[in-house]
């Protein structure tokens, strides 16, 4: 039989405001455990709840880039339940009337076709803390520093059909809110972090499956993995004849398989009613206005805008709008350079490439905008060629010297002097009897070999172009 | 509607409640009281009332983001049974 897969994804982003969701203590990355963690994060009797402007704030902006309902009254809910990193024993969150309701993403596939994916919803909810099992003989350490923090859980719409759609609906939404600024998004830091929904169904019918729910996959690679063994394990059992049960499972990389975990015994039951330590949150359209004036151009206008004003093609713009920090830096190398093509091939290739190599962010690389600028400019004005330019690169790599000091340091500048150009060029005609003989005869191809002999000569410092002429003269 | 005792035992356990064999049978008549309290309330005509999400008809205030706590860690730890590295320590919870 062939089956269809139907996949929905939670996505839970950590906001980043300097503040948690509900208390004044800081949510500052790596301090010392429960050093961040004050009488309302620890649930004393007595505290209460007052939200965070700036994390509403951020949830709309996401709302709004989405093209997303705006919830103009959104409520709190407790969602009941017991653990110790969860002092209180319920999650503040919203059920039914969450800050975002429903919008969409446009996503881009791997062929280069488009697909809109609905988002059900995003709602704006406390994180927990962390349970430490190991370091402590029959114990359980909690630090309480990241319970409170603000998360904002994203729903798509069970509108993925396989795990490519998934992983490219993923980096579309981290992108977004890198974009938006509204979180570091980092999936191995779990600022972002996904859960997947999976169901398999025959092909061409409309009920859905039963799904499973693959918790907390930390990487979009792994989210691919996770998918494909998950489809291929339901697969498995309903050709078996046997039937899928709703559950929640973890991935193991491991092992590339998906795992049962230990169910709760009462699955689902959260109670979850009103928050009645917090009111409604109300906003107005002069808010939503107001959030609205002030998104960043985003990734498909910015995109289209690069290729029409700096003429790149649809691949090359998609490339360098991934991230907001490359768009920024492609964008100076071409207006810096004067030469946006150039920009772009140095950018998406020979940047990127020593980025990846030595797994690098661009806010990391070791060469700035504004050399590589420099450098692109000194090919355009045949100070050098093309591949001394790729030499010079490397060395701007480690060497934090101008541009200009390392070209003529090195020796490297380009030979564009007729006299030392005409003598390369006679004595590789004298080197070269044969080849010559066969241009003269009409074999016109030859011309690359003596070029490629000249530059060799030269060390690449000749101009091509000027050997190239010359070198035709000469054989005349 | 009425309670039965399973599901006053299933409600009971959710809230990490004991309640002994002999207090069930007055819990299930007095949560069973509440509910029918609610039938009597669900029989109201409530086509133009407003859903009410808070009895208070206020809305929420919103405090700017900033850091207004300071770290009361050792203050904190000496009302819990047992700490150790800056972390409180509970029984061991593994899922």
């Amino acid at each position: 039989m062939e089956w269809e897969t139907v996949i929905g994804l939670e996505v839970h982003v950590s906001l980043s405001t300097k503040s948690k969701l509900f208390s004044g203590s800081s949510t500052k990355f790596g301090a010392q455990p429960n050093t961040q963690a004050s009488i309302f994060d620890c649930a004393l009797p007595g505290t209460l709840p007052v939200l965070n402007e700036e994390a509403l704030r951020m949830a709309v902006r996401f709302g709004v880039a989405i093209g997303a309902e705006i919830g103009k009254r959104s409520v709190f809910d407790r969602k009941n339940y017991f653990y110790p990193d969860l002092p209180k024993g319920y999650q503040v969150t919203q059920l039914d009337f969450p800050t975002v309701g429903k919008g969409s993403l446009t996503v881009t596939l791997a062929d280069g076709s488009e697909k809109v994916i609905g988002v059900t919803r995003a709602h704006i909810e406390e994180n927990a803390g962390k349970s430490l099992h190991e370091e402590f003989s029959g114990m359980s350490g909690i630090d309480l520093n990241r319970a409170g923090e603000p998360l904002l859980e994203i729903v798509s719409e069970p509108e993925i059909t396989c795990a490519e759609e998934a992983v490219a609906y993923l980096k579309k939404l981290h992108t977004i809110i890198r974009y938006l600024d509204i979180s570091d998004a980092i999936m191995a830091q779990g600022s972002m972090r996904c859960d997947v929904n999976v169901s398999i169904r025959p092909k061409g019918t409309t009920e859905l499956g039963t799904r499973a729910e693959i918790k907390n996959i930390n990487s979009f690679r792994f989210v691919e993995k996770a998918i494909h063994s998950e489809v291929a394990r339901q697969q498995e059992i309903l050709e078996d004849g046997g039937r899928i049960i709703q559950e929640t499972r973890r991935y193991n990389a491991d092992k590339d398989v998906t795992t049962s975990m230990r169910s709760k015994e009462v699955a689902n039951d959260y109670r979850y009613f009103p928050e009645p330590d917090l009111l409604p949150v109300v906003i107005d359209d002069e808010y939503i206005a107001a959030v609205r004036a002030q998104l960043p151009e985003l990734p498909n206008a910015r995109k289209a805008r690069f290729i029409e004003e700096y003429s790149l093609s649809n691949y090359d713009a998609g490339v360098l709008v991934s991230s907001r920090e490359m768009a920024e830096y492609f964008e100076i190398v071409a207006r810096s350079s004067g030469d946006s093509k150039l920009a772009a091939n140095w950018v998406s290739q020979d940047l990127l490439g020593m980025l990846n190599k030595n797994n690098w962010d661009i806010t990391e690389s070791p060469i700035q905008a504004e050399r590589l600028a420099t450098l692109i400019a000194r090919i355009k004005d045949n100070t050098i060629s093309g591949k001394i330019a790729k030499t010079v690169f490397e060395t701007m790599i480690s060497d934090k010297s101008a541009v200009d000091a390392i070209i003529e340091a090195k020796g490297l500048k380009q030979v564009t002097d007729s006299g030392e150009i005409e003598k390369l060029v006679l004595e590789v005609i004298e080197n070269n009897p044969i080849q010559v003989q066969q241009y003269k005869d009409g074999k016109e191809q030859v011309i690359g070999f003596l070029v490629g002999q000249c530059m060799q000569l030269s060390k690449g410092k000749a101009n091509p172009a000027q050997v190239n002429e010359l070198l035709r003269e000469k054989m005349q | 509607m009425a309670l039965d005792k399973t599901e006053v035992e299933k409600i009971a356990h959710l809230a990490r409640l004991h309640i002994s064999e002999s207090e069930t049978e007055e819990v299930t008549t007095r949560i069973t009281d509440i509910l029918t309290l609610i039938d009597q309330m669900q029989s109201v005509d409530t086509e133009a009332v407003e859903p009410l999400a808070h009895p208070l008809d206020l809305v929420q205030r919103l405090r700017a983001d900033e850091i207004t706590e300071e770290n009361q860690r050792d203050r904190l730890q000496q009302l819990a049974p047992a700490s150790e590295d800056g972390l409180y320590l509970v029984p061991k919870v593994l899922e």
